[in-house]
């Protein structure tokens, strides 16, 4: 229980820290940078009020209230639900937008990752077992593959797959010709496969290396622990001893190591929606930046925390169910 | 038989299995061993900073936009081709080697320093620093690295204190170095926290030597490894980013890196337009430049954490003696 606590208490505070340093985060730079943002924004013709209005919102007006008030309401604001309204968009409410882009990221990043988590586990598992021969070329194959940004990957297989030989489309998430929006059927479900395969695959292919290489590694050190040795000595079938005793407990620090591994596969896929126009929380952030839309850029931001610290939550759980030293050692 | 059989021997020490490493002392024991993946990496990484370093006096200014538009690789002299507006391919490549890897070096220095603040002093200090030191470095971790770069460079750009450096090469270091860190500091708190309670660090406080010093003189040098590991990974990290952060607009604007040479492809629509050596040869760059200080990185590894060193070679030693006794056996046999 005690471990629970730690855990949950851990995450508020981190939680809390994101909210405040998105809220900080404008504040904090040196000089003036709303009257700089105004400015430039006023050279490419007038500023409507809203947008007025919404920058100071985020920046904070000193005339009106002390850092505090402006705190406290900026965290009642987040209570409501209320992430203000998008200037690019206008007026469609920050809040609106990321709820129509959510779904796709989390499908799409969610389903690459667990396919490359249990792909690279496996083969790491797999490379470990076999040390010492002529597999142990997999490692730096996979380093290779590891050094690969991912958008650049990406922009290969538009080029080789999209452009070059037609086999999938270059962008979207479904055919926007087709459908008029998401609906219930066959057809739609096959056009979001078809569309979702390419970044998928990339997405796949970049991270797989990461998870092959710390479960090979583990299995290495794992292989060489006593009981591995006792549980030789004592006959016991190979397949066994490779499942059972080696491979459950290599793939321990790499449910350990998920958080770091998430990370990377955020920044990689936040990069690739860009690459191929998919509709997710990246590309809407990315939007938001190139049109100086800083409230949605902050609830972009804010959302896709808040989604890589609820993964690490869950993970978090599922590390303590299968491993008790942890709840009673941490 | 050979001479020197294990069999034959009247003790058998864990030496004699494990393929038995000779003995090393001092500065070798942190020397990685010459093996196929460092040689590998050394070929990469030297060969990347020869480029980065010799090319520019070969190739053209790589702003000289008197060139004909996407003429393919090979032709009229330009061995990768030119860009949309004219703009030798290989002349921006060697020159953006020189800022992809600036950027990498300036962010990863940032990143190790900080994570020496708050790795080893966290660990060897304990109490109520550690904690809060600690508990600031995992709240780091778990944020979602490339997001806050994304924030910070966009915010940074519109800041007229910061204007003097908008988006100049040292501000996207900066801000990629003060992102990088936490993952190295808290595998160097752990460290820091087991080497603290050894007798030769109790021995050498119990003299009187003053922290910095039990800090600099008997922890950091047995740390050496480790951090040079840390500083690659950080460098790599950052030059990955700095990719990423370029091809999305964010990159520096002034200077050309291989992510801004990826940036000006994607809006000089290479991918439809089929320039292919336009935007391949800067990944595979940076790619391969990855590739190479991952190797070095690996046998750095083997350093630190012998097991993953001794125990393929065990296998293979087990193997080899398992051989021998089969073959043992079909001479009695016969």
């Amino acid at each position: 229980m005690k471990f629970y606590v730690r855990r949950i208490t851990f995450y508020v505070i981190t939680l809390w820290a994101a909210i405040s340093l998105n809220f900080a985060l404008p504040r904090l730079m040196p000089g003036d940078a709303m009257s700089t943002m105004i400015a430039r924004m006023g050279r490419s013709g007038d500023i409507p009020e809203s947008t007025l209005r919404s920058i100071e919102l985020l920046f904070g007006n000193p005339d009106e209230s002390s850092l505090w008030e402006q705190y406290v309401a900026y965290l009642g604001q987040l209570f409501r639900g209320d992430l203000g309204v998008s200037v690019t968009k206008y007026p469609a409410p920050v809040t609106e937008l990321i709820g129509q882009a959510l779904p796709w990221t989390i499908g799409l990043v969610g389903l690459a990752t667990v396919i490359s988590f249990v792909l690279g586990v496996g083969a790491g598992a797999f490379v470990g077992w076999k040390r010492g021969t002529w597999v142990d070329s997999f490692v730096p194959a996979s380093t290779l593959l590891q050094a690969v940004p991912y958008f650049w990957l990406a922009m290969i297989f538009v080029y080789l797959f999209a452009v070059t030989n037609r086999w999938f489309p270059i962008a979207w998430n479904y055919d926007p010709f087709s459908f008029s929006g998401p609906e219930l059927s066959w057809a739609f479900v096959g056009s979001v496969v078809y569309h979702g395969t390419l970044p998928a695959l990339t997405i796949v292919i970049s991270s797989f290396g990461g998870w092959l290489l710390g479960m090979r590694n583990m299995m290495v050190a794992t292989l060489s622990e006593d009981y591995v040795t006792t549980a030789e000595a004592k006959g016991l079938k190979r397949s066994r001893i490779l499942t059972t005793y080696a491979a459950r407990n290599a793939a321990l620090p790499s449910m350990a190591g998920f958080s770091i591994a998430l990370a990377f596969v955020v920044a990689g896929s936040i990069v690739t929606e860009q690459v191929f126009s998919y509709p997710g929380l990246g590309k809407l952030m990315i939007t938001a930046v190139q049109g100086n839309d800083y409230a949605l850029m902050q609830g972009t931001f804010l959302v896709i925390t808040i989604a890589v610290l609820a993964a690490n939550f869950l993970m978090d759980l599922i590390y303590g169910f299968i491993d008790p030293r942890t709840r009673h050692n941490g | 038989m050979a001479k020197d059989d294990i069999r034959d021997r009247e003790t058998v020490t864990p030496a004699d299995v494990l393929g038995g490493p000779t003995r090393r002392r001092g500065l070798t024991d942190f020397m990685p061993r010459k093996s196929g993946k460092l040689l590998a990496g050394l070929v990469l990484v030297v060969g990347t900073l020869l480029f980065a370093f010799l090319g520019p006096l070969f190739t053209q200014n790589p702003r000289n936009s008197d060139n004909p538009a996407l003429l393919p690789p090979g032709s009229d002299g330009h061995v990768l081709g030119t860009t949309s507006l004219g703009r030798d391919v290989l002349a921006q490549l060697a020159h953006g080697a020189q800022g992809s890897i600036m950027v990498g070096l300036v962010a990863g220095a940032i990143a190790l320093v900080l994570s020496l603040i708050f790795g080893i002093l966290a660990g060897y200090v304990g109490g109520w620093t550690d904690e809060g030191l600690s508990a600031f470095t995992s709240v780091m971790l778990v944020l979602p690295g490339l997001p806050l770069i994304i924030v910070l460079a966009s915010f940074a750009q519109q800041s007229d204190a910061l204007q003097f450096m908008s988006r100049s090469l040292w501000l996207v270091a900066i801000i990629l170095g003060l992102t990088a860190w936490p993952g190295a500091a808290i595998v160097l708190r752990s460290q820091a926290r087991s080497l603290r309670v050894r007798d030769y660090v109790a021995a050498s406080r119990v003299a009187g030597e003053k922290p910095h010093w039990i800090i600099g003189v008997e922890i950091l040098p047995n740390l050496l490894p480790l951090l040079a590991a840390q500083f690659i990974g950080a460098v790599i990290l950052a030059i990955m980013n700095e990719a990423g952060l370029a091809y999305l607009g964010l990159g520096p604007s002034g200077s050309i890196t291989w992510g801004t040479m990826l940036n000006e492809a994607q809006t000089g629509a290479a991918l439809t337009r089929g320039a292919w050596w336009w935007f391949v040869p800067p990944g595979l760059m940076i790619a391969l430049f990855g590739c190479g200080l991952s190797l070095i990185n690996f046998s750095i590894d083997e350093v630190v954490n012998p097991k993953l060193r001794t125990a393929p070679a065990a296998v293979k030693s087990v193997r080899k003696a398992a051989k021998a006794v089969a073959e043992d056996e079909k001479k009695v046999e016969a």
